[in-house]
This record gives C-alpha cells, structure tokens and sequence, in this order.
C-alpha cells in the first residue's frame, strides 16, 4: 500500500511528461515539415537564420 | 523583317513577366502577415521544391540577400516563409531571387492558411489528452476489476475521477458541441447519443465513487473518447491532403489584371478594382480577368472553358471576349465591358452555388442511422428504468443504475468508427492510384449512383486535337514542318510535331507567329508557313479549292499546299470505361456542348446509345435536374467551366486532371492522371466501401444485442462494459483494413478503344 503513494504519482508524472512533451512538440512546430526534416540532415553545412 | 521580328518577341516576353510578376507581388503582399516590430512574414509557394539540396540552395540563396530577417523552406507544403526586415522594396528582390535560382516564385493562395490547421490541431490535442487518460485510467482501473477492495478502490476512483474528468471536459469538445449544434436545429446526428454516453457514464461514476460506493466507468467514458478522436483526426487529415494536392494542381486563374493608365504606365489591379471602360493588357498565355472588347492587337483565344471547343478562335479589335478563356498567341488591349462580378464567369459561379446549395438535402448515412439508432436507445433505456421500477417495487437508485448502463453500453463508439474509418482506409487507396476525394459522403453517393453522365470535349477525348490524315510528305518538306510546328504553341501545331517521325533539323530563321493565322519562317530565302489554309495559301503555288475539313496547312513559297487533317483523340480506356459500367447497370450518356456530328461520333466509339449535343452550361443543369426529378442519380463527369454548374448540381461528380479551376472545385472527384478508366475503378471502390459500411453497422449491432440484455437486467459491470466497447472497435477497424486490398485494374486502360477513332498517322 506504501508503495502505491509513490509509485502512481511517479506513474502519472511519466505520462504527463510525455504529454506536455508532445504539446510542446505540436505548438513548436516540430510536425510542419517532416520532409523537409528526412532531407536536411542530407546536407552537410547547417544554414543558420540570420539573427 | 527578322530583326524586327524578334523585337516585337522580346517586347511582348518583358510584358508577360512584368505583369505576371506584379500580380504576385501585390497578392503576396495581400496574404501577409505583419509582426510587431516591423518585420514582414511572407509565404511564397515554390512548387518546383522537391529536395534536401533544394531547400540548402533556397534558405542560403535567400538568406544572403540583405534585409532578410529569417527563410525557412518547407519541402512538404512547397513552400519558403521569408522574414523581411522592410518589406517594401526587399520582396520584389526575393521574389526576383528565386526566379534567378530556378524556382518559379507563386503565390501559395488556400495553402498558406492550411499550414496553421486550427481545427486539426485541436483536434490532435484533444486525441493526446484522451490517449494519456485514458492508458492511466486503464491501469487504475485493472486492479479494481482483478480484486482490489475498501480504500485501494475508493482511492483508485477518486484518482480516476482526477484524470478523467478534466479530459472528458477537453478532449469531448468537439463532440459536445456537434451535438449541441444538431440538438439546437432539433436534428440528431451521431454526436448526440455518443455524447450523452460519455457524459452519462462519468457523471454516474462520479456519483458512485463519491456517494454510492459502487462501480466506475472512467475508463469507458475516456477510452470512448479516444476511440472516436482517432476517427475524427483521420478523417480530418484525409480531407485536408485532398485539398492541398487539389490546390497543388491548380493553374493560377487570372486573379487580376495589367490596366493601362491614362498616360500609357501599366499598373496590376486585382480583379474587384477593375471596372467598365478600363483597358487592360493580356499576354499571350494569360487568361482574360474580365469580359471585353479588343482595342489593340490580334491573337487566337481557347474558348474550350466556355464553349467546349477544343480549337482556338482568331480574335482581332473589335471582338468580344469573355472572362477565363486563354489568349494564345498575341498581347492584346482589351477595354472592359463588365465588372469582374458580372462577367460570364461569375455567373457560371452563382450558377454553381445556386446548384450546390440544393444538393445539400443529402444526409450522410451515419446521421441517418443515428436518426434511426438514437429513439431505440432511448426507448430502451426509458423501458429499462420502468421495468425495473416495478420489479424493485420502486428501488429508484437500481432503476436509475440499470437505465443509464444501458445507454453507457449502446453508446455508438463501434458505431461512430464504423464509416470514418472505412472512409479513410478506401480514400487512401484511391489516393494512391490518383484519385482525390473531397468529403466521404461522395464515396456514399458514388455507390449510389444508376447513371453515368460524360462531357466530350476533354473527358472522353483528351481534348488536344490529333493528327488524322498528315498529308504531308516524309523528307526535306516533314522536317521543315516539324521544325516550324515545334516552335508553335497551338495545338494544332503540336499534333503535327508529334505526328511527324524524324528529326526537326532544319535550318530556319527570323521566326515569327502571326496572330489569327499561323506561324511563319525563313529557310534558305524562302518563306514558310504553317497555319491556316486560306493565308497559307498566299505564298503556295497552286491555289486549287481550299479543304473544308478542321486541319493545320503547310507550304513553302513556291509549293504546294500540304494539308492534314485534324480530328479529336480519344482518351486512353474511355470505351472500356463504359463497357465496364454499363455491365454494372450503369446507364452512360454524353452531354456535350459540340456540334452533333462530332459528338456522334464519339458515341459510336464508345458505344453510347444517348447522347445530347449543342448544350449550354444552363441546359445540362436542366437536364440533371429532370433526372433527379425521375429518381435517378446521377453521376456527372466533365472538365470545362461549362461543366461546372452540372458537376455541382450531379448526385456525385468527377473532374479529370486536365479540368478547369472551377471544375475541379466543383467536382466530388478530381482524377490526377489522365486515365479515364480511374472513374471505374472509383466507382467500384465505393462500392466496396458501401459494403463494408454496411458489414461494420451489422457487427456493431451484433454486439448491442449481446450487451444491451446484460444491461437491461442490471448484470453490466465496467470489465464487461471495456471488453465489449474495446473488442467491438477493433473488430470494426479490422474489417474495415480489408478495403486496404483494392486495386485498380490497370489492365483495362492497355485494351485498344474502338478502331474506328484510333488516329491514323499516315506514314507518307
């Protein structure tokens, strides 16, 4: 019995941290080009945005 | 003459790409957004992006222009977004930038919004948190159902209760509010009884956890939810794919035009600034903004958007144009009879939007099964909560209890996954084989269908002209003709460049295309000339009478006069096709806006008995509407602007590749490939998916009457109610993946089409 007052808060901590992971990963728009993604790491110097 | 020649060419070259370019300017500048500190964003579609490299050649291309604050190219939507720090002067040095390293720059139109999906995105978020509790809920939830008792379980259930109810609050929003827009028009649709069963289910678990003591459904309630979320996101992103690769295909329509000032500078005003009396200058390859008359110039206009006819019309001042048909060969000068709202093409518009909206009466058979499904529920329930009434002798608690498990277990998540899935699944083979599909009622209403209408011009034949008889002679004469024609943009001249074997070697200068009449050229001091019979004629030897047949004449100076004779191709399949269908019961017809002899013709190559020649855009409408009228559905197939109105109004439609802007918005279907037998196979998928929209229904009331019993007599408990919810979703699912093996028949496009159309080249 202990151990489920730490072990379900760990187990919801876990699935929450996914979540928010995704969320964040949705809102970043990490999903808006997953070709272009496949097709960057192709080349060999990175491009840096001009500041 | 050759010097001047080429400078009339180059001048008329500079106008095309001045105007084209400063059309693009000014819509960029239409879809941009602005950011706080004075810096511009702005999408620009380069459709000609398709590698790694293309993107490191765009990003540092225009990364090093000054003034750029940010470039970022996006290789699945096409697309580059550029920052610009002052936007004024920079986007024309962009724009100029990207044509320089080979990538034509146009604007993005409905897909620069598409990129920011507000709804899909909702939707996604809304799937994450259902997944997430629904999983913890799930594993809260085992240990009660395998024997935890006392606090372990009121504590599971009070954890539970935590997760679930803030998801059921998010994540059945979309559902909720569905429901509550139906309920409002006091209209069921599928929404309604699901939402009632997830916000049945927790709020009696809420009461039990807390008050009762008894059992929890938060696992049903929240694993419903994701079920379903799946569906609606599938079936979001099918559509959205549709539509972007629709708008991929998309020729820029004239979206304005070139109008010439008082004092002669030519400024680009978007189509609802031009009015009567304005003049406006069209190059050649542009489509006309606006009805009018021509003031200045002469060239040959394709007015197949309007009239169906394949070959051009020569136009010289004084003529009449109307809006969306193509100017050819020759800038003209146009003066404006009507406003852009008034002109042919916004009638055709109006025409379509009259037609779509009295299609709308089709329900979808998953509302209508709800219509169906939602009063036996609920009579169920009713009945349920009566029985036990007087069986307890008034137990309201045991009542209550029986009555609302019954509608927690006929909550339709079976039901609800029934046709998107099947829809997704079948959308996606047909995707795969080139067929888009914009809504899946229309695999519904494709299934339905008893008859099938044809446009000619365009749909059956390919609406490029062939060459029938060549009659000209193989040698020094076919190689100066081929090399003439292949320097021609007509398609006159094109069939002949592709009928004529051989090289196209020839020596000729100081080309020149003579609007209304031909090409022209040099070889060796001599004139030639490709084009129409009557001025070719001029400069041939023997004037004998002059062919009436439709057919491009070629002579040089001094010579005779070669004719050949054109005649329409039939498009590859177009008779097995028919014969496909028509062995399906299927009744085909033409309805075509050519003369009668010509539309004959095709009947009688594709072995249709019905066919109607001569009609407008007005009269097709009339005649679809007299079939409905009848009962019949009817699908329509056609390309042209003409068709438009018909393929909004058709039960179902279908645009092959080659239509219109308009008739591919209109159309349910949009072919990508210029294979007719596509709509067989179209049809047969739907019917397919008919099939197993039905089976998915019969399985998943197969399961209520297990269930709903166990229900009604108060047996139900959570275990059951999981097992029973889950196990019937994936059976639907699973007999939906059999739609995955659909294939077309590619053996029917190689089957050679009626003899009697195969276009004779004579090898001469």
């Amino acid at each position: 019995m202990n151990g489920l007052l730490f072990l379900i808060p760990v187990a919801l901590g876990l699935g929450a941290l996914g979540l928010t992971a995704f969320m964040w990963s949705l809102s970043n728009g990490q999903y808006e080009d997953l070709e272009g993604a496949a097709s960057r790491i192709l080349n060999d110097e990175e491009i840096e945005p001009r500041a | 003459m050759s010097c001047c020649a080429d400078g009339v060419a180059k001048q008329v070259v500079t106008n095309t790409q001045d105007s084209a370019r400063a059309g693009l300017l000014s819509e960029l500048a239409l879809q941009a957004r602005h950011l706080g500190d004075g810096s511009v964003n702005y999408q620009i579609a380069a459709p000609s992006m398709h590698c790694g490299n293309c993107v490191n050649t765009l990003e540092c291309g225009l990364g090093a222009l000054p003034d750029v604050a940010k470039v970022r190219a996006n290789l699945s939507l096409k697309q580059v977004s550029v920052t610009l720090r002052s936007p004024e002067k920079s986007l024309e040095t962009v724009v100029a930038k990207m044509d320089e390293l080979g990538f034509k720059p146009q604007s993005p139109g409905d897909l620069a919004r598409q990129s920011h999906d507000e709804v899909l995105q909702r939707l996604v978020r809304s799937l994450a948190v259902a997944g997430f509790a629904s999983a913890n809920v799930m594993l809260l939830s085992l240990p009660v159902w395998t024997g935890a008792t006392g606090a372990t379980e009121t504590l599971f259930h009070y954890i539970s209760a935590l997760i679930a109810l803030p998801a059921v609050a998010y994540a059945g929003r979309p559902f909720f509010s569905s429901a509550w827009a139906a309920l409002k028009q006091r209209r069921v649709n599928m929404d309604v009884p699901i939402s009632l069963g997830v916000l049945l289910a927790t709020g009696m678990s809420l009461y039990e956890s807390f008050l009762g003591g008894g059992q929890a459904y938060f696992d049903a309630a929240v694993s419903l939810l994701f079920f379903l979320l799946i569906g609606r996101v599938l079936d979001h992103m099918m559509r959205n794919k549709a539509r972007a690769a629709a708008s991929h295909l998309a020729q820029l329509a004239a979206k304005g035009g070139m109008v010439i000032g008082a004092d002669g500078t030519l400024t680009y005003l978007p189509l609802g600034g031009i009015k009567p009396g304005m003049v406006l200058r069209v190059a050649a390859g542009e489509r006309f903004p606006v009805d009018g008359t021509v003031t200045d110039g002469a060239s040959d206009v394709d007015r197949a958007l309007v009239s169906g006819e394949s070959a051009p019309v020569a136009i010289e001042i004084g003529s009449g144009i109307e809006a969306g048909t193509l100017n050819l060969t020759g800038s003209v000068d146009i003066k404006a009879t009507r406003a852009a709202e008034h002109s042919f093409l916004a009638e055709i518009t109006q025409m379509m939007v009259a037609a779509e909206n009295g299609r709308s009466t089709y329900m979808q058979l998953s509302d209508r099964m709800a219509k169906a499904y939602a009063p036996v529920v609920h009579i169920l329930a009713l009945t349920t909560f009566a029985g036990w009434l007087i069986y307890s002798h008034g137990n309201l608690h045991a009542s209550i209890t029986a009555a609302v498990s019954v509608l927690i277990i006929t909550c339709p998540c079976a039901l609800g996954l029934a046709v998107p899935v099947a829809h997704v699944i079948s959308a996606g083979r047909l995707f795969a084989s080139g067929i888009l599909m914009k809504d899946g009622s229309a695999l519904e209403r494709l299934a339905a269908i008893d008859t099938a209408a044809f446009d000619k011009t365009g749909t059956l034949t390919t609406g490029q002209p062939s060459v029938k008889h060549l009659g000209i002679p193989a040698g020094e004469i076919a190689t100066l003709a081929k090399a003439l024609a292949l320097r021609s943009v007509h398609p006159g001249a094109k069939a002949i460049a592709a009928a004529i074997e051989g090289s196209a070697s020839a020596s000729i200068a100081g080309l020149r295309e003579v609007p209304g009449h031909g090409v022209e050229a040099s070889h060796m001091g001599h004139r030639l000339r490709l084009g129409r019979a009557s001025w070719v004629a001029e400069i041939a030897a023997q004037t004998t009478s002059l062919p009436t047949e439709t057919g491009v004449a070629f002579a040089l100076e001094g010579g005779p006069l070669y004719y050949s004779t054109l005649s329409e191709k039939l498009r590859d399949g177009a008779a097995a096709t028919i014969a496909k269908l028509s062995a399906r019961g299927i009744e085909s017809c033409i309805l075509s806006g050519d003369g009668g002899p010509q539309v004959e013709v095709v009947a009688l190559a594709c072995c249709i008995k019905e066919y109607h020649a001569g009609l407008k855009p007005g009269d097709k409408l009339a005649w679809l509407k007299q079939k409905a009228e009848a009962g019949k559905h009817v699908l329509m197939v056609g390309d042209g602007l003409n068709d438009a109105p018909a393929l909004a109004a058709a039960h179902v439609s279908i645009a092959p590749a080659s239509a219109s802007d308009v008739g591919r918005t209109a159309a349910d279907f949009v072919l990508t490939s210029d294979d007719l037998t596509m709509v067989n196979f179209a049809h047969e998928a739907a019917l397919k998916t008919a099939r197993i929209v039905k089976e998915n229904f019969a399985l998943a009331i197969i399961y209520n009457v297990f269930a709903v019993p166990l229900a009604m007599a108060g047996q139900l408990n959570p275990l059951i109610a999981a097992i029973a919810m889950s196990s019937s979703s994936i059976i639907v699912v699973a007999n939906s993946l059999r739609l995955q093996l659909l294939k077309p028949d590619h053996s029917l496009r190689a089957r050679p089409t009626n003899r009697t159309f195969k276009p004779e080249v004579a090898h001469a």
